[in-house]
């Protein structure tokens, strides 16, 4: 079942005078499937990012649009949480607090219940009542997650989450996405600059050109999860994508 | 051995205080016949006005107008400033205006504040609101500004309306900065106060000190007012210390 499309987006920044302005997005379409984890792939300021907040409904695009569900997105919604790097959290509220943050028109029991049930479920039992400055990279970002889900959204975007974090926490960090993915069964549309992250991840990459950004291929993923690293067709797959982006897999 | 912590907390400051008054007192001694008390008289200055009754009075007179004045500015600048700090149009209007009253010092408002309020407790209390409101204002202005766009946007992806974002959003999210400009605020609403009751009240520690003068020289009295002002600015900015180690606000402060 279909459940994001992109229609024809193109986005253009600045004046109106064409010498100013920057084009970033051309003519993209694409349509993500409820559950479907896709992943936005492209070399810095290809507009990946871009495309996510016209989708998050915090940027209108030029031309185009995006329809959740056969709707129109026109705004920010709560049934589409934005995930942002870990500096998303609320600084002044504690663990518990920022989980429950978006729970304020539920009554007290409801919201009892699904912060214990997120705090659980991301491993921050013990730190209910800490702040964020006493929480490592990692756990900010579990807990950014969980004040997402815990509004129970159909769709996360998330603008590279994990692009703050050391690389074994960053690899940490994928296996529980990939674990809470498969709990709670939503769709994601993930932005990443990481080609190994992305197709360790999705079930689809998308990969965007250099500015301005278009759809230069579409790449399944059809390696079951748990995935293995050195699975030839892993690596097949992954070198298939740096040949894609004009990168020769050599340093 | 004491700790190197104790040391510099308790024992420095105080070997520092005391070269002070003993410098002071041998200064004094060494001038026979000066206006100048010693730091002994001017104590005793001070247990004079506390048995007089007077030391309790001046101090809550002046209190009292520093906390009207102080607390009225707060209310109105708070929201104006949120409010300028979230509308761009607004701010660039009354910029200039802003711009312009801020040299001005509160002081230089004494004449009109005579004119419309006449001698007495109110003339103060305006005195205080304008040394207060200004930079109350610019801080939360400019704290606003400073909100992370990401804490805006996952508040209003939470289906947050606009009231309920300035609540949960904004005023926690200011509320480290605007804290430090309380503070900071604080010690100028005291300055002026003492300044404002100089010419237009008759009780209150700035009034003991023009006072003492003019009816006869007392010049204990005079620093005795001068070392309570300093004591209580000094109390007055640990209380708002106090503010800073709250633990939502914590985050806003580069020590940690």
């Amino acid at each position: 079942m279909t459940k994001v499309v992109f229609t024809k987006i193109g986005m253009t920044f600045g004046s109106a005078k064409a010498d100013k302005s920057v084009h970033v997005l051309d003519d993209i379409n694409l349509s993500v499937n409820q559950g479907e984890f896709v992943c936005l792939l492209g070399p810095s300021g290809c507009g990946k990012s871009t495309l996510l907040n016209i989708a998050g409904g915090f940027i209108k695009p030029s031309e185009g649009e995006v329809t959740i569900d056969g709707e129109r997105v026109t705004g920010p919604d709560p049934r589409r949480i934005f995930v942002f790097q870990e500096r998303g959290v609320f600084p002044w509220l504690t663990v518990e607090q920022n989980i429950g943050f978006g729970l304020f028109r539920q009554p007290a029991n409801e919201r009892r219940e699904r912060i214990a049930h997120y705090v659980q479920l991301v491993g921050l039992q013990g730190f209910e009542q800490s702040y964020p400055r006493e929480l490592s990279g990692g756990m900010k970002q579990r807990l950014e997650v969980a004040r997402a889900l815990a509004v129970n959204p159909d769709v996360l975007y998330l603008d590279e989450p994990f692009g703050a974090l050391d690389s074994i926490t960053r690899l940490q960090m994928r296996r529980e996405l990939l674990r809470i993915w498969q709990a709670e069964k939503k769709t994601i549309l993930f932005v990443t600059h990481d080609i190994e992250e992305s197709v360790q991840l999705a079930d689809r990459v998308v990969v965007l050109s250099a500015r301005p950004g278009r759809v230069r291929r579409v790449v399944d993923i059809d390696i079951p999860h748990p995935r293995d690293l050195s699975d030839p067709r892993y690596l097949q797959l992954r070198d298939e994508i740096f040949g894609e982006i004009g990168l020769a897999h050599q340093i | 051995m004491l700790p190197s912590a104790a040391i510099l907390k308790f024992v420095l400051p105080l070997t520092g205080l005391t070269f002070f008054m003993l410098a002071w007192h041998l200064a004094i001694a060494a001038s026979p016949g000066t206006l100048v008390p010693s730091p002994a008289a001017s104590f005793r200055a001070i247990l004079e006005l506390a048995e007089k009754g007077l030391l309790f009075r001046y101090i809550v007179a002046s209190l009292f107008r520093v906390t009207w004045g102080y607390f009225t500015a707060l209310l109105l600048a708070v929201p104006l400033g949120v409010l300028l700090g979230l509308w761009r149009r607004g701010e660039v209007a009354l910029n200039p205006i802003l711009q312009l009253l801020r040299p001005i010092s509160p002081l230089a408002w004494i004449p009109i504040a005579i004119l419309w309020f006449g001698v007495g407790d109110l003339s103060a209390m305006f005195l205080i609101f304008l040394a207060s409101f200004l930079p109350l204002t610019l801080t939360t202005v400019h704290a606003v500004h400073n909100i992370e766009g990401v804490h805006l946007a996952a508040g209003r992806n939470f289906g947050l309306t606009s009231r309920e974002l300035v609540r949960s959003v904004i005023v926690p999210g200011i509320l480290p900065q605007l804290i430090v400009g309380m503070r900071i605020t604080l010690g100028i609403a005291w300055l002026v106060v003492v300044a404002a009751e100089m010419i237009a009240v008759n009780s209150g520690l700035g009034f003991l000190i023009v006072d003492a003068r003019n009816a006869g020289n007392r010049y204990d009295l005079v620093v005795a007012g001068m070392i309570l002002i300093g004591a209580i600015g000094v109390a007055l900015d640990f209380l708002m210390r106090r503010l800073e180690t709250l633990p939502n606000v914590r985050w806003g402060y580069a020590s940690e």
